[in-house]
Formats: structure tokens, C-alpha cells, sequence
């Protein structure tokens, strides 16, 4: 059963609207039908399908980050058409739909006026090659394959979309609607032409305002009916909604009769950035009209995305093996950081940490961590690719000077197009920021750069970004692990800086680092990658005794010495000790959970004092 | 042009009284029917009455221009029904304008004794001073416009709605249709009582504050084509706009010339000349239509009306004739106006619209908040309404008889002790009370309190000074090594868009009524830090930069952090050794505390069960634990707009006594322990503690709070390392008197040793060092050496030149 009857639902359910609840049915029919197992994988999806290949009026999902929130709009929720030439009139629904039928009785009063507001979404800044692959392959319900063939996965979707069609098509006689014979004429002519290209081909020359250089995929306008409360900047959604790509919202814009606006000022009042940002060409940013919107606590494929019976068993199921898939990614890692467990151990505990609350002003749970003394030539490049690999979520930063100078990090209000500009640091939650320091060179920051430096350090802090609003900021906050690394102490805060120290020097960088990670099996591979999304999703609690236990810990070791210890060590040590349990599959800290992260915070510590002693003029 | 361009989602018109009706009265229906009122014909006509007529009337386009005649759509329902009602009800000589319940003679009877008989005897606004609260308010505002020949009056809708509810709620209702009335009624009024004046046009009545005042995140289809009132901040305008309001056509062939009216934006152009009846001949001359202004703003909501996480909304206002160039981008207003929405129509050859509105305000009136702030005090704009229940809530915790503690330890419950700290900075928070003493010529008494903590680093100064700055409205945060002292102050720069010169204000202006808070206080530049003299004592800053010469109020408290020069804290050395500060600037901070470890077993146990707690406590075991945010919000910002405690006999008594008690201790050693600025810390903090219980009199436990909080403070950053005694001259003068005195006991003991040594003209500098050193029984450093030989030298005794000591 697919969900081609949204057509039927939604065009001329307005002749039945006298019965207000039908719209609260209609949601209550998807929301139950995508409950149902599997059912949402029969929903093409935007991030995976060319916009080409999926049918105007048809439902589909989209995987996205909300990167602007437009102003409210007023519209249509019920007018009255006019046929000319029968002069009968006719009831019809404005909702989910971006343009009305011909003949629209403005001064009818049977019009009722609704309210929806637009979100800007973007797909999820710096996925990960691999998740968007393998959600991909899942997605296609295709044989899967282990490379990306985009013409192969075309083929199928033909396939599909003949087989879609042949029920709709049935259904939808009894009403023929005239747009929709124009939509399908559209399809036919279009797709065999740009077979060959790619979506986001074409949206190169158009700003989309994604939040990363370099960053592909659709963008999309959601318009949003329900629950405009609920959604906050920067929510990571799955979306499920009805696709609008009516050429009549391209066309528009462009071809606009200058001396018409004389005399009709509101619509001049816009200015043509502002026209750009709003209302793109619908080829290129299509609109979705939301049905219903999931909040994704992650986009890792591998693990069930709804927190379900099917998660939880899920969970417990791999739990069992937790110990041992920590253990080989723990030496996989010590072999990537050349032989360094320690620093290994490290990595492990930031990749998965997570900001889980906040407590006034302090966000818990964060561990920057600063790997120092990183061998130069490209070795960090290297890094970067094998974290790239584990994590769904990243983004490399190169501090260079001239990055740090001219590259825009914090978000900023254009008034004139009324957009909020993206920055690289609109993330989503979990993202890994791998800020690469080594690249940083001599000379001098402008303003711009300096201003760079403090949100990258405001981040690390107190995990928010401080957008530009131009007349006043304000304060987003965030929750993006945040690995930076060095040659010396890193310039920026971290909660824990760990010198790497290699215990071997292979003569060839690239090439020893290339042999692991071949070495590894994607399977392997992917059972890291569920290991780290779901270590960071498990709950956590210290019991009443262990608590004792740490504040008697606390006050011994102060009593030797009471500069060895701070608070702050203190903070660092439960995070650490919570990281540490949690890498175990251990839902509470134990006795030795504890010894063992006072065990590594020491190794740690009498490491950096090594490096101080070694090299005097560190501070 | 396409008819179904026009028109407002709901359309609302006249319906035509019928002729009979202005064969009888025509006179009447002339003036006293907004069908006609205001119209471009009646400015041309004008007819000659006593009064009114002789003003021009001047049309409003803020209303819109949709009072003329009826405009019904062939296409749409004919409105049968309704005419017949209101024709019978014309008949019945109880007329209402069609689609409204409004009778436009009862209505301006309504208005007409609203403005003849309300009187307010409590009205603090500004507006009216100086206007007798017992006689009728608008009465004399009519009788000012008389006067000043300004033809607007502004009509405040909290007056409507107390005097006539009914009239209130036509008003907000039906904006369109009422306003026209009230301003007949005014105009009949205003030109009974004054025939004989002059005005431009016609009085204009500007109602504001409409109740139904909303933040733009509240608007909705249910208030299009209403009266509302929302607040937000100014982020652009347009250029001015000449809308056409009355096309000017002539023949081209008999030269034949007509009007014809814009009617909903719209043009009929006459296909037929009446004159010679040539078809098409009619053209358009633009110099002789009449065209009114108008100007497009963009206006942002408040940050404060936000929820977290979301971004901030705009909304499109109209400004027409002379409300034009009213405000300018970052203003903050209150915009009172006509909410509306226009279906968008894309491309006049495509018949099917989109199906969205623009919408947009038209203004009636604009009030900006901002207005003063830069100068005197405006309490008005700070005041924040409380619901009766939310101040119940405040009242009652204020009842509470342990209410500061309570407070206090609400305050970033994620840090840990510092109950002081804590405590000075609630005091900080709620501020003394404001004395104005210029009559005197002593000027404003700094009511704000200024705090420096210093400590070791990573001892959470800095996330207390980040909760600070997220709990109070007017906060800043800078940190003393990004800030220059034009960030701080105020700096002149080219706005790239009039080419004006403006100023933009920095942090420690727009904290003005807050606190700023600076971190890294101690790596500050000198320059930087300068400023902060002035800010911190005179509450004012002065520029005089690019021919702005100004003095700006900075009525800002001071939350200042700065850490050791050392980077740990020497309990060996002063606190102005430690921070190497200048005490000019350290004396005029009210408390100064230090931010250690305690290092001692039993708190180090309590930290850590707190800390330990914090990582596994759910939300909602802290919620019940402490205070919300938000009433602690609330609690103080109620303390600081309404309350104003003033000293009571006792208090006063008490405070001097604190203040002698001072000075003696000292006075046994010889030294001064404390100064008039001492006195005054005591007096702000015992103020700020009575603020605190929502008190109007300070009382002797406000005193004796604010004195033990002042002790410990002093205990803790004026304590003479060397001997153990407070010594307030640390602070004041940056040297302890025991250190002074030492310094002289040493170079006395140098002069003598050089005496004893006979006359000798030049002595090696190291050896001197050594002598003096073996001579003397206490340790001396080389800097006490170079510092007794510095004080000979100023009795020009010797002169140091390089490794040589000459006598002279």
C-alpha cells in the first residue's frame, strides 16, 4: 500500500470541509500509517532521490536541519472559486498547497484565513559520506551495493515510479484535477532530458545557505501548519510532507512588470534579495508542506531512529557486546594515534560525549579535548578522515590564518534579503568540529578573526553560539564535540588537553595510516559506528554510596595537597569517570569506574607536566 | 487593471444611505457621514461652513481607502440582506455602517463627551505634564493644539476603554470606521470652542495604546483590519514612497480635465472624454495628480518577547504624511495600528494567485520607547507589568522572613558557597536608591554598587559573571582582553546609508540600568581602564571625538573579575600586589572579595557532594531546590521599579556609629581605615538589602547586614598580610600603613648607615645593598633597598646613577 492518496486527500477534500475535523483526521490517518513498521522507507526521500524523479502532490521525507525560521504567513485556508463560465461557485482548501485554482473569488466571504510559517531547512550539515549512503541503500530497498552508482539507483526509481503509478492513477479519475495532468506532463518531458544531472549540479549558482563550504543537496522550504512552538533553529527533523514544486512559484519572480509596482507598492516593498532568499525557483528549493515532523536524536542509519519497542531491544542486544567492540576500537584508535593508548582512551571518552543537560549557565556533559604535540604533514588531514568515518556528523576546520580571517563561523541576520546567513558553526547537535590548529601560522588577526577565535572559545565554554542580529546577538545554544589539535597547548579553552606521545614513527604518514584503516572490515567498522551513537544515548546515575566514595576520595586527595586538586579537576574527573562507564555499557558508575578514571586523569596529568618541564616556556 | 487585486480578505463597505436620506438632510449627511469625510472632493469644495469647513481636511491613509462608496463585486453575494437592515434601520433613524454595529451619530456623541468629561486624576505620562489632572485631559490638549496649531491628538485607548467600554471596543474593532468619527467629533468640538484658529488641516485623532496590546509573535488572522498595538525594534526603512491618491486625466484633444480617485490602489481610467466624447483621449499628467507620502519600516520583535531557540519575527509597517521619517533603524517603538492583509497576486496574466497574504500595519501611531534613555531617567519604559497574581507571588516571598537568603542562594546554583559573594551580588542586583542632589551642585549620588572579584583562576568567577549577565535584562558581557575603550565607551562612525555621522554606544552605555560585566579585568589596558574613572564614580561618560562632544549616562553597576598577576594567589602579598591594579580604581569598588579555596576538609566534602550531585541530580530535584530563573527575574526587577527605601532615624544613627567604629579602629595605629566612600557603600548596600525585603525604610538590620557583608568583603581583600589587620588604605592608597612605615624605618636605616660611614662622596651600589643588609636585623629585599634609596633621593640626599650612589 503506498501513500499516493495524499493527491486525493488534500485537492478536493475542500468540498468537504464543512466538517472542520477532517483535517485533524487527515494527520491522525498519516501519522498512524508512518507508526507502522517499515512504512516509512516506502517514502521516497529528498535527500536521496532527484528532485526530478519524485511526482509533484506526492509525499516524501526530507532529513534536514532548520537553518531559518521566515516570518508567519497568512493564506487561503478555504476560498471560493468562480468558474467562469458556468458561474457556479465552488468551496475549495488552500492548505498544503502553495497556489490556488483559476478564479478566485477575493471578496467571497466564505474565505477563511489561516496561518503557517516557513522554515529554511537544509539537509544536515557535514554528514558523513557513509551515512548518507548507507540511508541511501536502505532507502532504495535495492540490492545493496558498496559504491555509489547513482545511474543504477535511477534505474530502480523508474521502475518504482511506474509501478506508483499505475495505482494512483486509478484513484485519481474520479476527480481530475487540471493541475494535475499538468504536473504529470511535467514529469514526462523532464526526466529523460536531465537523466544525467545531478540536483545539486545546478544549484551551484544559487546561495543556498548551507551552513558548510562545499556542502550538496536540496534545500527546502517547509511550510509548517502545526506545533510552530515545538520547533526551535537548528533542530535536526525528519520531515514528512507533501512536495510542491509548481513551476508558477518560479516563474513568477522574475518576469515582473515594473509599472505595476507603482502602483501596487506592497509588493515592491520586497527587495530582490529578499525575493531571492523567499522564494527560489522551485526546481531548486522545493516546498514541502508538513504532515508530520519526527526530531532526530541522531542520523546514524545503522541504529533504529524512533525510540521504540524496536530500539530498546535493539539496545539491549548490543549492549552485550559493548565491552568487546570498545576493546578492538580501542586498539584500532591507539593504532591510528600511533600507538598511543592514553591518548587513544581520550578520543574514545570526546567521541562520545554529549551536552545531556545544563545547569543555569553551565552546559554538563561537554569534553573538548586538545590533542597536543600532532606530528605536522598532514597527519591531522588523516585523522580527520578516520573520525570522518566513525562519526555521521562531522566538519574539519582548518585554523589557518586566512580561514580564520574570512571565513564566517557565527551566523548573521542580512536584513535587507530578512534571512539569517549561515556559519559554520550552525551545526547540528553531535557534530564532530575537528579544529585543526597545526594549520595555523604566524601573523596577524583582523577583527573578523578575532571575533572568529572568541565564538570558536565561547563554544568550547559554554557550548552557544552568539548570533549576529546586527542590532543585538543572541544566544543559541549548542551542543557540537569539539576536538582541536595541535602542535603545542592550543590556544583555545579545551576541558582536557592530552599530549600525544607516538610510540611508533612510521617513515610513511600516509601509507601506514591508509594499511589500518583498509585493514579494517566495513562491518567492523560499522559496529563502531552503532557503538559510539548509541554509547552517547544510554542513561547514567551515580548511587548514594558511590557518591560517598567520590567525596571521600575528593577530600583525601586535597588533604596531601590542595593545589593538586580542583574543582574544576573535580568537574573534569566526573565527566570522565561518566564517559568512561558509559564506553562500558555500564548505566551507573562503580567503585572501579571511578579508580579507573582517577587512573587515566593521572596518567594524563603527569603527562602534561612531562611537556611542561620539557618545554619551560609553556604556560 | 485586474479587479481582483484589491481589497482586504474581508470586505467591508458603505452602504449608501439612500437618496431620500440626503434629500432631507443634506446638510447633515455633507459633515457628519464619514462617506464623505475626508475625501479629496471635500478638500477641493470645502463648502464655506463656520469652523470646520474652513480647514482643509487632509486625507488619512493610514486608515485605508476603502470609506467611499460601495464596492460590491458583481461576482460575489450581492449583500441584500444586510442593505435592507440598515436601510430600515436608516428609516428607524438608527444608522450603522454596513458590516459594523457603529452609529456614526452615537459614536461621536460617545467621543464628544469622552473628551469633554474624562479626567485622570492618577496620569504620571509623560504627555501630560504640566496639564491639570482634576480638569477634562483632552480639553486642554485640544486647547495646547489651539495653542501650538499642531492639528493631531493622540488619544490614549486605556481612557476610552475605563470611560466607555462599549465605545472601546467599536474602536478597536472597527478602527476604519471609528476614527473618521472621532475626528469629526473633534473637529466640532475644537471649532465650537475655537472658531477663530488656524490649523494646517483638520485635527487628526491618533489613538494608541490599544489593551489588546501583543508582541508580533501573537498577531493572528483574527486581528487583520483591528486596532493593535505591538512593540518591537526598527531595522529598516524605505525610502519615501509617493503614493498616488487622486489621478489628474486631460483630453488630449479639448484639453478637458478630470480626477479620478485611487480606489484601493486601483485607477479607473475614463475611456470616454465627457467633454467632446472622444474615446481614449484621456491622459495621465503626473505633475497634477495629488500624491500623499509614505514609507515602508521594518520592525523586529523585541529580544525579550522571544522564546529560547527561535528566531525573531519581522513585520512590514506602513508610515504615511507625516509620520514619515518618525523613526529610524534601532529605534524601539510601539507602533499602534491598523493590522492588514493583501492576497498576493504575482502575474497579472495568470489567473490562479498564490495563496498567501502580505500583511502589514499601517500606523497611527508611533511611540518610541528609547526616547530618553540617554538622558534622564525613564522609569516609565523600564516598567514592566506584573500581573496582580505574579506580584502576589513576589509579595509573598518578600514576607518571608529568610527571603535574602533564599535569594541568595538562588543566585547560579551550579556554583558552589560563596554564600558572601553570592550575597553581595544580590545587593549589587537590586541596587541603592537614586538621590538626586544637583540642586545642591553635588550632582546624582551613585546608586549602583560595584563588585571586583579576584582569585585564582578556575574558580568559576567567570560563570558567575556569566549568570549574571544572562539574568539581567541590560547585562554586557566583556572580557577585559578583546575590550578596547571604545568598545567600552562609545565610538563616531559613518552611517553607510545617510552619511551621518552617529554614535554608536558601547558596552558600559548600553548597560545603562544594568550591570557589566568584564572579565580578565586585570588584562586590561591602562587606557581602557581609565575610562572606567569616570564611569564608576559619575555614573556619566563624557566623548569628545569627531565634533560630538557629549556626556552620556552610565548608570551601570561594575561585576568586575580579575585574576592574580602571578596566576596563583600569593596570600604573602596585598590585594593590589596580587592584581596589580591601580587603587584609584580599586577604591571605588563598593565590596571587594576573593574568590580561594578555602582548603579546608569539611568544605571540601560539601563541594564535592555538590558537584558530584550535579552530574547525576535530574532536573527536576533542582527545580524544587531553588528558586526559578524567572521569578528571581521578576522578584528584582519588581524591587527595582517599585520599591525605594529611605533611611530611618535609627538607620542613620546606626550608620554613623558603623562609620565611627571604622575610623577608630584604625585611629589607635595612626592610620585612616576609612573614608566618606566606605560610608557610602554602607549606605547603598543597607538600601539595597532593604530593596531586598521589599522595604521602604531602611532599618537597623539593613545596617547591620550591609555592615557584616562590608566587614567580610574588607577582611578578605584589605587584610595586611604582614600583620594580620584589616587596613583599608591598602585599598585606597595601594600601600598598607605598616608597609609605609616600614618603607620609611628602612630608609632611615639606610641614611644612617651612609652617615656612620663618614664622608665618603660615592659608594658602590652592591656593596651599599650588602651592608645595608648585613646591618639590618629584618630581611630586605632589593626593592625595599631601591625604594629607600628612591625616598633619599627625593630628599635629595643622593642620586643613583647606574651602579653608583653619590652624596650630595
Amino acid at each position: 500500500m503506498r501513500m499516493w492518496f495524499v493527491c486525493r486527500f488534500c485537492c478536493p477534500a475542500a468540498q468537504s470541509n464543512s466538517n472542520p475535523e477532517w483535517e485533524a483526521k487527515v494527520l491522525e490517518y498519516f501519522k498512524g500509517q508512518l507508526r507502522e513498521k517499515e512504512s516509512h522507507s516506502w517514502v521516497p526521500s529528498l535527500n536521496d532521490v532527484p528532485l526530478h524523479y519524485l511526482k509533484p502532490n506526492s509525499l516524501v521525507k526530507f532529513r534536514c536541519l532548520v537553518q531559518d525560521m521566515f516570518d508567519p504567513e497568512f493564506y487561503m485556508g478555504v476560498y471560493e472559486t468562480v468558474d467562469p463560465s458556468t458561474k457556479a461557485n465552488v468551496l475549495r482548501c488552500g492548505k498544503y498547497k502553495d497556489v490556488t485554482e483559476c478564479g478566485v473569488d477575493l471578496n467571497s466571504r466564505n474565505t477563511v484565513t489561516a496561518e503557517r510559517q516557513t522554515f529554511y531547512c537544509v539537509p544536515i550539515p557535514g554528514e558523513s559520506p557513509w551515512a548518507k549512503e548507507i540511508s541511501f541503500l536502505s532507502a532504495a530497498r535495492v540490492v545493496p551495493s558498496t559504491s555509489y552508482v547513482p545511474s543504477r539507483q535511477k534505474r530502480s526509481y523508474e521502475e518504482d515510479d511506474d509501478d506508483m503509478d499505475t495505482q494512483p492513477q486509478k484513484q485519481r479519475e474520479p476527480h481530475t484535477e487540471p493541475h494535475g495532468n499538468g504536473d504529470s506532463k511535467r514529469q514526462e518531458t523532464e526526466a529523460p532530458s536531465s537523466q544525467t544531472t545531478a540536483p545539486s549540479d545546478c544549484s551551484s549558482h544559487l546561495d543556498l545557505n548551507f551552513p558548510l563550504p562545499g556542502e550538496r543537496g536540496p534545500a527546502c522550504l517547509v511550510k509548517v501548519y502545526e506545533g510552530l512552538d515545538s520547533f526551535k533553529l537548528n533542530d535536526t527533523l525528519e520531515i514528512y510532507g507533501i512536495l510542491s514544486v509548481n513551476p508558477v512559484l518560479t516563474v513568477l519572480g522574475e518576469e515582473k512588470d515594473p509599472s505595476l509596482l507603482l502602483l501596487n507598492p506592497t509588493e515592491s516593498m520586497e527587495t530582490p534579495e529578499e525575493q531571492r532568499a523567499h522564494d527560489p525557483p522551485a526546481s531548486l528549493v522545493p516546498r514541502l508542506h508538513m504532515l508530520y515532523a519526527r526530531p532526530l536524536q541522531h542520523n546514524n542509519p545503522l541504529l533504529p531512529s524512533a525510540p521504540t519497542e524496536d530500539q530498546s531491544a535493539f539496545v539491549s542486544s548490543f549492549l552485550v557486546e559493548m565491552a568487546s567492540v570498545r576493546a578492538e576500537l580501542l586498539a584500532y584508535l591507539t593504532h591510528v594515534l600511533l600507538g598511543d593508548g592514553l591518548a587513544a582512551e581520550y578520543l574514545l571518552l570526546h567521541l562520545i560525549s554529549n551536552v545531556y543537560t545544563r545547569r543555569d549557565v553551565l552546559p554538563l556533559g561537554k569534553f573538548t579535548l586538545n590533542l597536543s604535540g600532532c606530528p605536522l604533514n598532514s597527519y591531522t588531514e588523516r585523522l580527520y578522515q578516520i573520525v570522518q568515518q566513525l562519526v555521521p556528523c562531522s566538519y574539519r576546520l582548518s585554523m589557518s590564518l586566512h580561514t580564520m580571517n574570512s571565513m564566517r563561523l557565527v551566523p548573521k541576520k542580512d536584513y535587507v534579503a530578512n534571512r539569517l546567513v549561515s556559519g559554520a558553526l550552525q551545526l547540528a547537535r553531535n557534530t564532530s568540529l575537528f579544529l585543526d590548529e597545526t594549520q595555523l601560522e604566524q601573523g596577524q588577526l583582523d577583527s573578523s578573526g578575532v571575533r572568529n577565535i572568541t565564538a570558536l572559545g565561547n563554544l568550547i565554554s559554554w557550548q552557544k553560539v552568539d548570533y549576529d542580529f546586527s542590532y543585538h546577538q543572541m544566544e543559541f545554544p549548542c551542543n557540537i564535540n569539539v576536538l582541536v589539535t595541535s602542535e603545542g597547548r592550543s590556544l583555545l579553552p579545551s576541558d582536557c588537553q592530552v599530549p600525544l606521545q607516538p610510540q611508533v614513527t612510521p617513515p610513511n604518514m600516509e601509507e601506514y595510516l591508509t594499511t589500518i584503516h583498509m585493514a579494517q572490515f566495513t562491518s567492523q567498522i560499522n559496529k563502531f559506528r552503532v557503538y559510539l551513537s548509541l554509547a552517547r544515548t544510554l542513561d547514567y546515575s551515580i548511587s548514594d554510596e558511590v557518591t560517598k566514595a567520590v567525596e571521600d576520595d575528593f577530600v583525601d586527595m586535597r588533604k596531601d595537597d590542595p593545589q593538586s586538586v580542583t574543582a574544576e579537576d573535580l568537574h573534569r574527573m566526573l565527566v570522565v569517570a561518566r564517559l568512561l562507564s558509559l564506553s562500558l555499557g555500564q548505566t551507573t558508575l562503580s567503585r572501579d569506574g571511578w579508580m579507573r578514571a582517577k587512573h587515566i586523569d593521572m596518567l594524563r596529568r603527569s603527562r602534561t607536566e612531562q611537556q611542561k618541564s620539557l618545554n619551560g616556556n609553556e604556560p | 487593471m485586474d479587479r481582483s487585486k484589491i481589497s482586504t480578505p474581508t470586505l467591508r463597505c458603505f452602504v449608501e444611505t439612500g437618496p431620500d436620506h440626503l434629500c432631507i438632510l443634506p446638510s447633515e449627511v455633507d459633515m457628519s457621514s464619514p462617506l464623505m469625510y475626508g475625501t479629496p472632493s471635500s478638500r477641493v469644495e470645502g463648502t464655506p461652513r463656520s469652523g470646520v469647513g474652513g480647514t482643509p481636511a487632509r486625507q488619512r491613509p493610514d486608515l485605508g481607502s476603502i470609506r467611499k462608496a460601495p464596492q460590491v463585486d458583481l461576482h460575489s453575494e450581492p449583500p441584500s440582506a444586510d442593505g435592507a437592515v440598515a436601510s430600515e434601520q436608516a428609516l428607524g433613524q438608527k444608522l450603522v455602517i454596513w458590516g459594523t454595529d457603529v452609529n456614526v451619530g452615537t459614536c461621536k456623541e460617545k467621543f464628544q463627551r469622552f473628551l469633554q468629561r474624562f479626567i485622570d486624576p492618577t496620569s504620571n505620562e509623560d504627555e501630560n505634564a504640566g496639564l491639570d489632572l482634576n480638569e477634562p485631559l483632552y480639553m486642554q490638549k485640544l486647547e495646547e493644539i489651539s495653542v501650538v496649531g499642531e492639528p493631531v491628538l493622540n488619544v490614549n485607548c486605556s481612557h476610552v476603554q475605563s470611560f466607555d467600554a462599549d465605545l472601546y471596543r467599536q474602536l478597536i474593532s472597527y478602527p476604519q470606521e471609528v476614527i473618521p468619527t472621532f475626528d469629526m467629533a473633534v473637529n466640532e468640538l475644537f471649532f465650537e470652542r475655537f472658531p477663530d484658529s488656524i490649523l494646517e488641516h483638520q485635527i487628526q485623532v491618533r489613538p494608541y495604546n490599544a489593551l489588546k496590546t501583543r508582541n508580533m509573535r501573537s498577531l493572528n488572522p483574527e486581528d487583520i483590519d483591528q486596532m493593535i498595538t505591538i512593540s518591537g525594534m526598527v531595522i529598516r526603512t524605505s525610502q519615501l514612497i509617493p503614493e498616488m491618491q487622486e489621478a489628474f486625466f486631460q483630453c488630449q484633444v479639448c484639453a478637458f480635465s478630470t480626477c479620478v480617485e485611487v480606489d484601493r490602489g486601483r485607477i479607473a481610467e475614463p475611456a470616454v472624454c465627457r467633454n467632446c466624447n472622444t474615446t481614449h483621449s484621456l491622459a495621465l499628467i503626473h505633475n497634477r495628480s495629488a500624491f500623499s507620502d509614505k514609507q515602508m519600516i521594518k520592525v523586529q520583535e523585541s529580544p525579550d518577547d522571544m522564546p529560547a531557540g527561535q528566531t525573531p519575527h519581522t513585520t512590514i509597517v506602513y508610515a504615511h504624511n507625516d509620520l514619515v521619517d518618525k523613526v529610524q533603524p534601532g529605534d524601539r517603538i510601539n507602533i499602534t495600528g491598523i493590522y492588514r492583509a493583501v492576497p498576493m497576486r504575482e502575474n497579472p496574466r495568470q489567473s490562479n494567485v498564490k495563496s498567501v497574504y502580505k500583511t502589514h500595519i499601517d500606523v497611527i501611531h508611533f511611540r518610541k520607547t528609547d526616547e530618553k534613555r540617554l538622558h534622564g531617567l525613564d522609569e516609565d519604559s523600564d516598567q514592566k507589568l506584573f500581573t496582580e497574581e505574579r506580584v502576589q507571588i513576589l509579595k509573598e516571598l518578600a514576607s518571608k522572613p529568610d527571603v535574602y537568603d533564599r535569594l541568595s542562594s538562588a543566585l547560579a546554583p551550579s556554583i558552589y558557597e560563596h554564600e558572601d559573594i553570592k550575597k553581595g551580588i544580590l545587593l549589587q542586583l537590586f541596587g541603592g536608591t537614586r538621590k538626586d542632589f544637583s540642586q545642591t551642585g553635588r550632582g546624582n549620588f551613585r546608586a549602583e554598587v560595584n563588585i571586583l572579584l579576584c582569585g585564582d583562576p578556575g574558580t568559576s568567577k567567570s560563570q558567575l559573571l556569566q549568570y549574571v549577565f544572562n539574568l539581567v535584562p541590560r547585562g554586557q558581557y566583556t572580557s577585559g582582553k578583546g575590550s578596547s575603550a571604545v568598545g567600552l565607551t562609545a565610538y563616531v562612525m559613518k552611517d553607510p546609508e545617510t552619511k551621518q555621522l552617529v554614535l554608536q554606544t558601547g558596552a558600559l552605555v548600553l548597560s545603562d540600568n544594568g550591570i557589566c560585566c568584564i572579565d580578565e579585568f586585570d588584562k586590561m589596558s591602562d587606557s581602557t581602564r581609565s575610562v572606567l574613572h569616570e564611569v564608576m564614580e559619575q555614573q556619566t561618560l563624557s566623548i569628545a571625538k569627531a565634533g560630538i562632544i557629549c556626556q552620556l549616562n552610565a548608570r551601570t553597576s561594575v561585576l568586575a573579575a580579575a585574576n592574580p598577576v602571578e596566576s596563583q594567589w600569593n596570600p604573602k602579598k596585598t590585594t593590589i600586589e596580587n592584581i596589580q591594579l591601580p587603587h584609584t580604581l580599586l577604591s571605588r569598588f563598593d565590596l571587594i572579595f576573593l574568590m580561594l579555596d578555602p582548603q579546608d576538609e569539611a568544605y571540601d566534602r560539601r563541594l564535592a557532594h555538590h558537584l558530584v550531585a550535579l552530574y547525576y541530580q535530574s532536573e527536576e530535584q533542582i527545580e524544587e531546590e531553588f528558586l526559578d530563573m524567572a521569578v528571581l527575574k521578576d522578584y528584582i526587577a519588581y524591587a527595582r521599579t517599585y520599591i525605594n527605601p529611605r533611611l530611618n532615624e535609627e538607620a542613620s544613627q546606626a550608620l554613623i556609629e558603623a562609620y565611627v567604629d571604622m575610623r577608630k579602629i584604625g585611629s589607635g595605629r595612626g592610620m585612616v581605615s576609612a573614608y566618606p566612600r566606605q560610608l557610602e557603600s554602607l549606605i547603598r548596600l543597607a538600601e539595597a538589602h532593604a530593596k531586598v525585603r521589599f522595604s521602604d525604610k531602611v532599618e537597623t538590620i539593613d545596617v547591620e547586614e550591609a555592615k557584616r557583608l562590608h566587614r567580610e568583603a574588607l577582611k578578605q581583600s584589605a587584610t595586611d598580610p604582614r600583620t594580620g589587620f584589616v587596613d583599608i588604605s591598602i585599598i585606597t592608597t595601594g600601600m598598607s600603613a605598616t608597609a609605609r612605615k616600614r618603607k620609611e624605618e628602612v630608609a632611615q636605616a639606610l641614611k644612617k648607615m651612609i652617615q656612620s660611614k663618614g664622608k665618603t662622596p660615592a659608594m658602590k651600589y652592591q656593596q651599599l645593598f650588602d651592608d645595608l643588609r648585613g646591618q639590618s636585623e629584618a630581611a630586605i629585599t632589593k626593592d625595599m633597598f631601591e625604594e629607600a634609596l628612591r625616598a633619599l633621593a627625593d630628599e635629595d640626599y643622593l642620586t643613583v646613577t647606574g651602579k653608583t650612589v653619590r652624596l650630595l
